[in-house]
């Protein structure tokens, strides 16, 4: 059915303060016979009354304060069309003050254009707004260089500034649409081109507008679903979200992460439609009944089976930072992701970005207004893609005392998908009770059984420490046995790759193997980098409370300098990928139960503290 | 369904709508009985399938239209509404210091303050959009208000990818616009799609006719021959006569309305 709306584009016009970004908009708004009756009236009294020349800025600029300062505090959204569709234009401020209004109004935008000063050029806010349109993942847009009446219309000044920075959005990986030289404020280039700029041919404002395209939906992305809430008004029982990618269909089987329960779709329901529908697609706001009573809440993603999100309590986000107070390691802020919210902590800050020259460095904080990319650690478990596969479950703000202090896109790089971690694949299980007890055990070996876990970078000393601590309590009367590379991956994972998905499938195994070692009554001493700490949290869970974490420490520096199987020198060069420390993350342990500092003991110390563990530890 | 403009904006009002119902404790929505509000309610029923969950307050000046009381009367029975009906306080308790028509539009301020107060309610649902009016336009979708029902709008919390402020002190409000995307013409059309009713005094008569339904004496009718939907779709389609033309308090001075949002008119 046809109703006459069209969709309008959204477009926003973002740069540097005062580069004439709302006296384009009204002109532009002007020159196309946009604007309401008395307008342009209401505007010259306003400029009148504070003895200002016509400003077309108040079109837009409709604060009191922003009209006495002339210049735009909070962004404002205004109609308008041109022979091809209705468009919404988002002015956004360019001062950087005001940078949280200038990302609430870009966020919407589907295209962008960034006005430049002929005058003065390229600024600091010009490439900042340039940096976040591509972190937004706004991938259209077009330079308008302005005020070309100050530079007495010259191709030359045009050129110089449009060449600049063509070459900073290219880094960035931008590329405009076009580069158009006009005078906002007389009205030359936008809706016509300008006799006063014959050297250039292309195309207008309006033109640059109409040929850009609107984003397409994402149906045939996989499917996915925020719950908002469910509701209980009648005797339906109704999971009410929002599609936000993919489509859906009646009989459907659905999971929802993280609780990865798995139903299948009964109804879509709707309240005053011709009939009830069959399918619902990506951008319907819907409500679905389900085959069983399954308790399932706010936040979580309803997918297919297949291609369903990913699962993790950590995770690398490319972050813009708003807050008054900067962005710091260790601090933690509520995370909201589609509709999920979650306490995370800032674990490592990896690089924070001078969105000048766009070069990266380490550091301990992010200032207010600062980019960078820093890794949180959730309390626990999240749905959510990375930012490229599905932006809309790939993208989150952060809250601190009630404020949203930023927003980010995740990126999964080297971070593995922890959804096995809680999902059980065979429930047809029953543990077996054995006739021989636990106690017998210990009373028979004169110790009890556990896990030994070792953890620590390549080239920390694990596998030495491992072998010599093996000898020694074999020497002592221990049953003890070594679990690693080298027996695991010959013949119980020789399935397995480096992949980050296969490193962690490498140690659940390692894990459970362990737990049997020591359910047996033995001490199972294992020797993997094992770098992520809900793999090693897993293997905790599989041995209970004879595990012990054992933290083989050696900095980064020193590992790589002793490097005994020139592993890192080939990491460095690009060839080993993920490599742990270079190319892929370690996570330290929070709480192990042992340190073994092996860069500031000797071999035989480090030893002694691992013997002198295990007999007070272990002895029965 | 068939997927088309009217659809989209639809889906985002209800997203909204149901953000606010699982996040705010105490919700309600105001009913002017507008033709805007009436959309409001038909969206909140639409998100709550056939239900409005929480009470509707209308802010009564006793200088409303007849037409607007009967339709009140008539629709809250038959929607099933929770109707919270308040009178607007005197004119003499409001600021002195405004113009005649923002004075007599402030009492609708003053009840609604009084209302929030009474009853404690932390979210309020209002059916404002950015077309009408260039501060509207700077608004966010959750709007948070001081204390003392103040609109900070120099400072505003930023607000993207469809995470809105949902939690704040204690003691402030927050208004949730679920139109503020939508446009006058949209609402027609969405009011003829939906087959949703209105007051007759938006059709024309006598070559007059109501865009905009306020208090009696400072809503003016504009010329119009528009008799039915269609026709006013048609009109709007082609009018440079902005919305609120027929309000009298916009136009008394230029920083009348600011004066006004700033102490929490809608
Ligand atoms: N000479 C000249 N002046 C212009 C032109 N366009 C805008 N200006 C002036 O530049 C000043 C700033 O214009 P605005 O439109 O307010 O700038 P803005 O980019 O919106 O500023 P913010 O929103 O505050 O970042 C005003 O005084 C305008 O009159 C132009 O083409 N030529
Ligand atoms: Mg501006």
């Amino acid at each position: 059915m046809s109703d006459g709306a069209i969709r309008p584009l959204p477009i926003v016009v973002v740069g540097h303060v005062d580069h004439g970004k709302s006296t384009l908009v009204g002109r532009l708004l002007h020159e196309t016979g946009s604007l309401p009756e008395g307008q342009v009236e209401a505007v010259r009294e306003s400029s009148r009354r504070r003895g200002m020349p016509f400003e077309w800025a108040f079109v837009l600029d409709a604060l009191q304060a922003e009209r006495d300062q002339g210049i735009t505090i909070d962004t404002t959204q205004i109609r308008f069309r041109t022979a091809r569709r209705p468009y919404v234009i988002i002015d956004a401020p360019g001062h950087k003050e005001f940078l949280k209004n200038m990302v609430t109004g870009a966020a919407r935008a589907e295209a962008a254009l960034l006005v430049i000063d002929a005058a003065e050029g390229v600024q600091e806010q010009s490439r900042r707004h340039g940096y976040l349109l591509r972190l937004l993942g706004i991938p259209q847009i077009a330079v308008v260089v302005n005020k070309m009446d100050l530079v007495d219309w010259s191709a030359g000044r045009f050129g110089q500034v449009a060449e600049g920075f063509r070459a900073y959005l290219a880094e960035l990986g931008l590329t405009p649409l076009a580069f158009v030289p006009v005078s906002a404020r007389e009205g030359d280039n936008l809706a016509a081109h300008s006799p006063r700029m014959p050297w250039y041919q292309g195309p207008t404002v309006v033109q640059v507008l109409d040929s850009f395209e609107a984003a397409p939906r994402p149906v045939d992305r996989p499917l996915r679903m925020v719950v908002q809430d469910v509701y209980k008004f009648d005797q339906r029982r109704i999971v009410a979200g929002r599609i936000e990618s993919g489509r859906l269909r009646v009989g459907d089987e659905i999971i929802f992460s993280p609780s990865n329960k798995v139903v299948r779709v009964r109804s879509i329901e709707a309240w005053n439609v011709p009939e009830p529908p069959e399918e619902a697609v990506a951008g319907e706001s819907i409500g679905i009944t389900l085959s069983e009573p399954i308790f399932v809440e706010r936040g979580e993603i309803v997918s297919h089976l297949e291609r369903a999100p990913m699962e993790t309590t950590v995770f690398r986000g490319r972050i813009f930072w708003l807050g008054e107070r900067p962005l710091e390691v260790g601090n933690t802020y509520t995370l909201k992701l589609g509709t999920s919210e979650a306490r995370v902590r800032v674990e490592a800050i990896e690089r924070v970005i001078d969105t000048d020259d766009l070069s990266g460095r380490p550091a301990d904080h992010i200032a207010r207004h600062g980019a960078g990319e820093v890794i949180l650690r959730a309390d626990r478990l999240l749905a959510l893609d990375p930012f490229d596969a599905n932006p809309a479950t790939g993208r989150f703000v952060l809250i601190e005392d009630y404020l949203p202090v930023g927003g980010g896109i995740v990126s999964m790089e080297g971070y593995p998908d922890q959804r096995q971690l809680v999902t059980r694949r065979a429930t047809n299980i029953h543990a077996v009770g054995h006739a021989v007890t636990r106690e017998a055990r210990i009373a028979r070996n004169g110790h009890r059984g556990g896990v030994l876990w070792f953890t620590g970078l390549s080239g920390a000393g694990k596998s030495t420490l491992a072998l010599a601590l093996e000898r020694e309590l074999f020497r002592k009367g221990y049953q003890v046995y070594v679990l690693d590379g080298d027996n695991i991956r010959s013949g119980l994972n020789a399935d397995l790759g480096f992949s980050p998905e296969d490193r962690a499938e490498n140690i659940r195994r390692v894990g459970e193997v362990a737990a049997l070692f020591a359910d047996a009554g033995m001490i199972a001493i294992s020797a993997f980098i094992s770098p992520y700490r809900a793999d090693r949290e897993r293997a905790r869970r599989a041995a209970g409370d004879g595990f012990h974490e054992i933290y083989i420490h050696a900095p980064l520096e020193v590992c790589e300098q002793r490097d005994p199987k020139g592993l890192y020198k080939k990491a460095r060069a690009g060839e080993i990928p993920d490599f742990t420390g270079i190319s892929s993350p370690y996570e330290p342990p929070e709480n192990p139960e042992l340190v073994v500092p092996t860069h500031e003991l000797s071999f035989e110390e480090s030893l002694a503290l691992l013997v002198d563990y295990v007999e007070r530890h272990f002895r029965a | 369904m068939s997927w088309n403009y009217l659809a989209e904006l639809e889906a985002e009002s209800v997203y909204v709508l149901r953000e606010a119902f699982a996040k705010l404790d105490r919700l309600a929505v105001l009913w002017s009985l507008g033709k805007d509000s009436n959309v409001v309610l038909w969206l909140c029923r639409k998100a709550f399938f056939g239900h409005v969950p929480f009470p509707v307050i209308h802010i009564d000046t006793g200088k409303k239209f007849p037409e607007m009381y009967a339709f009140r009367e008539h629709y809250a029975r038959a929607w099933g509404l929770e109707l919270i009906v308040e009178m607007a306080p005197p004119e003499e308790e409001v600021d002195p210091t405004l113009p005649p028509a923002a004075r007599s539009a402030a009492r609708k301020t003053l009840g609604l303050q009084r209302a929030l107060e009474k009853h404690g309610f932390e979210g309020l649902i209002l059916g404002i959009r950015r077309d009408e009016q260039a501060l509207r336009a700077k608004e966010r979708y959750f709007s948070p208000r001081t204390a003392d029902n103040r609109w900070n709008m120099k400072d505003q919390p930023p607000e993207f990818w469809n995470q809105y402020m949902t939690d704040f002190p204690p003691g402030t409000h927050v208004r949730v616009h679920p139109l503020l995307h939508w446009t006058e013409v949209d609402i027609w059309r969405y009011t003829k799609r939906e087959n949703i009713p209105v007051i007759d005094l938006y059709f024309a008569r006598d070559g007059k006719r109501y865009r905009s339904l306020g208090d009696r004496d400072i809503t003016f009718p504009v010329e119009s021959n528009a008799r039915t939907i269609d026709e006013i779709i048609a009109e709007l389609e082609t009018t440079h006569i902005p919305e609120r033309a027929g309000r009298a308090m916009d136009h008394e001075s230029e920083d009348a309305f600011e004066r006004l949002r700033a102490t929490g008119y809608m």
